[in-house]
């Protein structure tokens, strides 16, 4: 790469620029190839996956899809995990909203101390706290429901979204609500006017990267959720890949069915998700 | 309501209130009940527990198991701090070094990272698999052979990983200030040079972020053994939660297992503080 000696801080030049796409490609290769691969095993027969699951379909079959929907149960599992996302994003936003505005906005005591807690606590490994939490749930009726799995996601998830949360507020112009004080507001009315729909962004950028950790949670949801009819769907697809009859085929398309909502929802608010996910550290190694 | 409400101090608490109540319900007070039992004979079915003091932890000094875990947890985090963290800073700089696609490469990069964990292991299952995929081509059972498949199941995971670090990074790699590139490239320094010279030093706040939590959450690494090996084969992929995971749910040890847990948090904890020390000294913000 020695011909960018001369060249300027942004932009290389020549040969030194068409090895830089060389490398960048293969990068994007290795990314995107795997995912594409497994799109085509979803598409072939059983005797084609036999003969190798590194190449083309021959014969395309869609119906795979459909199939793996009705024996996989992902219909269920993709009701469950909606409930889930959406209790999980709702409330980690109320929770991590009320908290950040008031580690942003009004002085209250203890406050550093307050946010260095909850940088331990974020990162506090999860095997530590399972077992009495498992007890607790089962005793407290929460085991096994849908709205235990959304308490302990709001848990988990809204120490990094109330500092992520926080440091957005920060960056806020404080005028509104000053002059809203003065015309007699109080805090609740100043923070539910003024200050969520100046945040509506963080807000949303909270949402999406809960959303998505809820959604591809497995520790939790394997552990606290054992009935088939409230596996959200990262366990319904665990189990139908563990199952008796392995029918790779079928196990690529339930698989792909689980990450094409993400997908696209990625595909569409990308800037969002990125934003979130790469201040906030919400998603583990 | 109304009035304890325009005392900003008061309000502030009761802002706060629903996120203390919910940490301290799903965090805090499993945390330190996970403390008490570890001093205990708990199975984890029925309340009753016996004190017996420091046993749970004398027994995890000679449990094989848990020393496996161990080294394979160090093994894991070792990867991770090289692996992974070298593939993110190399494909950030580069990022930052053309000016067309940019945008296309990071989302690309970035996509395995949402693919869920038990999709992924599918998807890797198959490619590496011995009779079809890869492993028929260069004759290896990647995961089935003890001395491959810890490698393996890290490479899997770090597949999801690599590029969250090169979006987090080339955010990082922005924000250093052009004229010193500039300044480099007029004293004659070549793109590895400034890399080293202005790229990393610029970054490092970021970098050190990512160092420590590469750290934490290698310890906290279980979905992928869980998922493709089951801590096999002979125990080569067993790591600390995994081994934690099977003494609590499937030995009803859940005393045990949390002595097990508490010296995980013990380990993260002393590498937060640490953190921490240095982040104060040196003004970092996050």
């Amino acid at each position: 790469m020695s011909t960018t000696s001369g060249a300027r801080a942004t932009g290389l030049r020549g040969r030194g620029r068409a090895l830089a796409y060389v490398v960048l490609t293969a990068l994007a290769i290795f990314a995107i190839g795997p995912v594409v691969l497994f799109f085509f095993n979803a598409l072939k027969t059983n005797g084609e996956y036999a003969a190798g699951s590194l190449g083309l379909p021959r014969s395309w079959r869609w119906d795979n899809f459909t199939a793996a929907w009705t024996q996989a149960n992902m219909g269920a599992g993709l009701a469950n995990s909606a409930v889930v996302v959406l209790g999980t994003a709702a409330l980690t936003c109320v929770v991590a909203g009320c908290a950040s505005y008031a580690l942003a906005r009004l002085r209250v005591r203890g406050s550093a101390a307050f946010m260095t807690y909850l940088l331990v606590a974020g990162s506090l490994p999860a095997q530590m706290f399972l077992m009495p939490l498992f007890y607790m749930w089962s005793r407290a009726g929460l085991y096994d429901s849908r709205s235990g799995l959304v308490l302990i996601y709001c848990g988990l998830f809204s120490p990094f979204a109330t500092l992520l949360l926080r440091s957005f507020m920060l960056n806020l112009p404080r005028e509104m609500e000053e002059a809203a004080r003065i015309d007699g507001a109080g805090e609740i009315r100043v923070f539910l006017r003024i200050v969520v729909p100046n945040a509506l962004p963080g807000f949303l950028t909270v949402a999406l990267t809960s959303g998505l950790s809820a959604y591809n949670e497995f520790l939790f949801a394997v552990t606290m959720v054992e009935s088939d009819a409230k596996m959200p769907l990262s366990t319904t697809f665990f189990s139908f890949q563990q199952g008796f009859t392995q029918n790779f085929t079928l196990i690529s398309a339930a698989g792909f069915i689980m990450i094409a909502p993400m997908l696209v929802l990625f595909l569409l608010l990308q800037r969002r998700f990125i934003d979130g996910l790469s201040t906030s550290g919400l998603g583990g190694v | 309501m109304k009035l304890p409400l325009r005392d900003r101090r008061v309000s502030g608490w009761l802002f706060m209130l629903p996120l203390v109540v919910v940490n301290a319900g799903v965090v805090l007070v499993p945390c330190l009940f996970s403390i008490w039992y570890s001093f205990t004979d708990w199975t984890g079915i029925s309340s009753r527990a016996r004190f017996v003091g420091l046993k749970n932890y004398a027994n995890l000094l000679d449990d094989p198991e848990f020393a496996g875990g161990l080294v394979h947890n160090v093994l894991w985090t070792a990867f991770f701090l090289v692996v992974p963290m070298a593939m993110g800073l190399f494909g950030a700089y580069v990022l930052t070094r053309i000016r067309r696609f940019r945008l296309l490469f990071r989302t690309l990069y970035f996509i395995p990272y949402i693919v869920a964990s038990v999709v992924n292991a599918s998807i890797w299952r198959s490619i590496l698999d011995p009779d079809t995929g890869i492993g028929d081509l260069l004759h290896i059972n990647p995961l089935g052979n003890p001395d491959l498949a810890l490698w393996s199941v890290e490479f899997v995971n770090n597949w999801a990983w690599w590029g969250f670090l090169v979006v987090v990074f080339l955010a990082a790699m922005q924000g250093v200030n052009p004229t010193l590139y500039e300044a480099a490239a007029v004293d004659g320094a070549g793109a590895l040079r400034q890399f080293f010279s202005v790229t990393l030093p610029g970054i490092r706040p970021t970098f050190a972020f990512l160092g420590l939590m590469t750290v934490i959450w290698s310890f906290l690494a279980f979905d992928y053994v869980y998922i493709l090996t089951q801590g096999g084969p002979a125990g080569s992929t067993d790591l600390l939660s995994t081994v934690l995971y099977r003494d609590a749910f499937s030995n009803l040890q859940s005393g045990y297992a949390c002595a097990m847990g508490v010296v995980m948090a013990l380990i993260s904890s002393v590498v937060v503080t640490a953190y921490l020390i240095v982040r104060t000294a040196r003004k970092w913000e996050i």
